[in-house]
């Protein structure tokens, strides 16, 4: 039953994480139509900036705010001088320029850092676990990241709801010729939302380091299963993205952990870790192929 | 009378010079320092033939299909398994025979990659847009992972061919051999799609790309079209991805990764969206990039990266519509 339970909670600690990832690029795309796949390599830039600053420096606190910098003048960067000419093009042109910049930014890391992984210890703050309940020892570390992730998403929600910015962001999402139309500065607001993306794909990029390699290719690991959370969540909707980052985070996590141990009663021992690794990877494709054929446009969505 | 017809001499003059180019490549490959041209013109012929298939759906029919690797790894590992099931002698679900014979291997690659992309066309055209795209990419991803955990198949390392499949009376362990039979199937391959391009149902598929409200106005079966579209592609991409396994003798995963995908749809940005030859324009230009960026740095994604933005900001309709700008300034 603990084990279970410690399961689960790496579950929500992973979707918290996609949640990060997602909820920025659900706004990009609700708001901008923009694909951008280049959104893992903020990821990946804020993983490498917060881990190198936080090694050199010995201080974790540096490093969240030298991943912040990072992530974000990367984001508005390629916003500014590559995502700004693609509002308006199809699909295709944004998949392969951004896809174009997913090369550029690997082999960049790869020229400054080498191939070797980069390894950053958990703070000492941070260190060690804590009793949640009565024989269940779980690490401080990964509750603190759920814990972060929440607050943000609790941010967001304020952000998105309360705010005169969220307004704009809201109404652009519904129909950004009208928000336009309106004399609202349609272009300050892309590049804040991009920005605001850009910080959270760096914020989970630097919480990751310590639990994940921070390696070249990280990013696209996370961006391909962000992607689904994305559609299955439905398209633009951050409700949609919290939720659907937190289900599959715990379908992930839970068909990795039990899978091979369920086909091991069927299958010899390593041909059942083989093929539940597999299945498991692809549980969550699964799930999105089949919400996509009940419900197009994603769950949270209303089917028009 | 579709408007190409009209062209079509002026256009012949050109195709055959590149043909007769072609032919004698291998003769002028045999000069000293150009010895790697033949495989490498090889290479250009099997991809040209996956972007020219991913072409016919992303290009004439609008459709952004971001898995099209699954097709080529399918095509790929058709060849591969139907090979381990020869040399062990039993037979694949315990009633095929395994083969080695490449006029038995690749129809059945066209077949079986032509069946995956009935099923993975009929649910994905349900959806459309970025839902699209991303669904096309989840079913490769799933194939992609199910290759990986086949332990039976050689799993994460991939599948050895220990020989190239054989051609009665050829011998295809002979590169110029393979070069002259992926030639003469790339021939046949562009001859054929060019049929299908200016057929009446390749005008349907153009009419649907730029507006799929007026063709179903009309009457038409839009979905139909845009399935038959997609299974002739995903059929072009498993003969790619068998001939790919003969040349290399080897499927693994990789054939499958989204990267292949990426690659796939790059060629065909590259060469000219919805163009016939422009495809095989843009799987040269690539493989030439890849092998000559690498030559110089390992890093050559780097250089890739910068070509392919550029390409894609600052050029419409890629390197064809590029040389004929240029072309017409001159």
């Amino acid at each position: 039953m603990t084990l279970f339970l410690e399961q689960m909670l790496n579950g929500v600690q992973f979707g918290v994480m996609l949640f990060l990832l997602a909820a920025g690029l659900t706004l990009v795309f609700g708001i901008m139509g923009v694909i951008n796949l280049a959104h893992g390599s903020l990821y990946m830039i804020g993983a490498y900036a917060g881990t190198w600053i936080a090694g050199e420096t010995g201080s974790f606190l540096l490093g969240i705010l030298g991943a912040f910098a990072a992530a974000a003048l990367a984001g508005v960067a390629i916003e500014y001088l590559v995502v700004r000419r693609l509002y308006g093009r199809d699909h295709l042109d944004q998949v392969l320029a951004t896809f174009g910049l997913i090369l550029i930014f690997n082999q960049t890391i790869t020229l400054i850092f080498g191939r070797q992984p980069l390894f950053v210890s958990v703070p000492a703050i941070l260190d060690g676990s804590i009793e949640i309940v009565p024989g269940l020892e779980y690490p401080l570390y990964r509750l603190t990241i759920i814990v972060v992730g929440l607050l943000v998403a609790a941010g967001l929600y304020l952000l998105i709801n309360k705010t005169r910015i969220g307004m704009l962001v809201r109404a652009g999402s519904t129909n950004r010729d009208m928000v336009r139309a309106l004399g609202v500065d349609i272009r300050l607001l892309y590049t804040l939302v991009f920005g605001l993306g850009a910080l959270l794909a760096g914020l989970a990029g630097f919480m990751a380091g310590p639990i994940m390699a921070v390696q070249v290719g990280m990013g696209e690991q996370i961006l391909i299963t962000t992607f689904v959370v994305v559609v299955v969540g439905g398209v633009g909707s951050i409700r949609g993205a919290f939720f659907a980052s937190l289900f599959l985070g715990v379908v992930d996590t839970g068909l990795r952990a039990y899978l091979p141990g369920l086909l091991r009663h069927v299958l010899a021992g390593s041909e059942a870790d083989a093929l539940g690794a597999g299945i498991s990877s692809m549980g969550i494709y699964l799930i999105m192929a089949i919400v996509l054929l009940i419900r197009p446009k994603g769950l949270f969505m209303p089917n028009s | 009378m579709p408007p190409q017809t009209e062209h079509s001499s002026r256009r012949l003059l050109p195709a055959l010079a590149v043909l007769a180019l072609l032919t004698a490549l291998p003769s002028l490959a045999q000069a000293p320092g150009y010895t790697a041209m033949t495989t490498l013109a090889t290479r250009v012929l099997i991809y040209g033939i996956a972007a020219a298939s991913l072409n016919l759906v992303l290009g004439y029919g609008g459709m952004v299909s971001f898995g099209h690797a699954a097709f080529f790894g399918i095509g790929g590992y058709t060849v591969g398994i139907l090979y381990q099931h020869y040399t062990l002698g039993e037979p694949l679900f315990g009633f095929i025979p395994g083969t080695n014979q490449l006029l038995i291997t690749l129809p059945a690659a066209i077949v079986v990659s032509g069946l995956f992309a009935a099923a993975i066309g009929a649910l994905s055209l349900r959806t459309g847009g970025v839902q699209f795209i991303m669904i096309t990419l989840a079913f490769a991803q799933m194939l992609f992972f199910l290759f990986v955990s086949l332990k039976t198949y050689g799993g994460d390392d991939g599948l050895i061919i220990r020989r190239a499949n054989e051609l009665p009376g050829l011998n295809m362990r002979d590169k110029q051999t393979v070069y002259y039979v992926c030639l003469a199937i790339a021939v046949l391959f562009a001859l054929v799609l060019s049929r299908i391009i200016r057929s009446r149902f390749g005008n349907v598929l153009s009419g649907i790309r730029q507006s799929e409200k007026r063709m179903a106005a009309i009457g038409l079966p839009v979905n139909s079209y845009k399935l038959v579209a997609f299974i002739i592609s995903g059929m072009g991409c498993g003969l790619a991805g068998a001939l790919m396994a003969n040349f290399l003798r080897f499927a693994s995963p990789d054939m499958l990764h989204w990267t292949k995908s990426g690659e796939l749809m790059v060629m065909v940005i590259l060469g000219g969206v919805g163009t016939l030859f422009g495809p095989f324009l843009g799987a040269a230009v690539f493989i030439v990039l890849e092998s000559l960026l690498s030559s110089w740095t390992e890093n050559w994604q780097l250089g890739l990266g910068v070509i392919l933005l550029f390409v894609v900001l600052y050029t419409q309709g890629g390197v064809q519509a590029l040389l004929g700008r240029l072309r017409r300034r001159a």
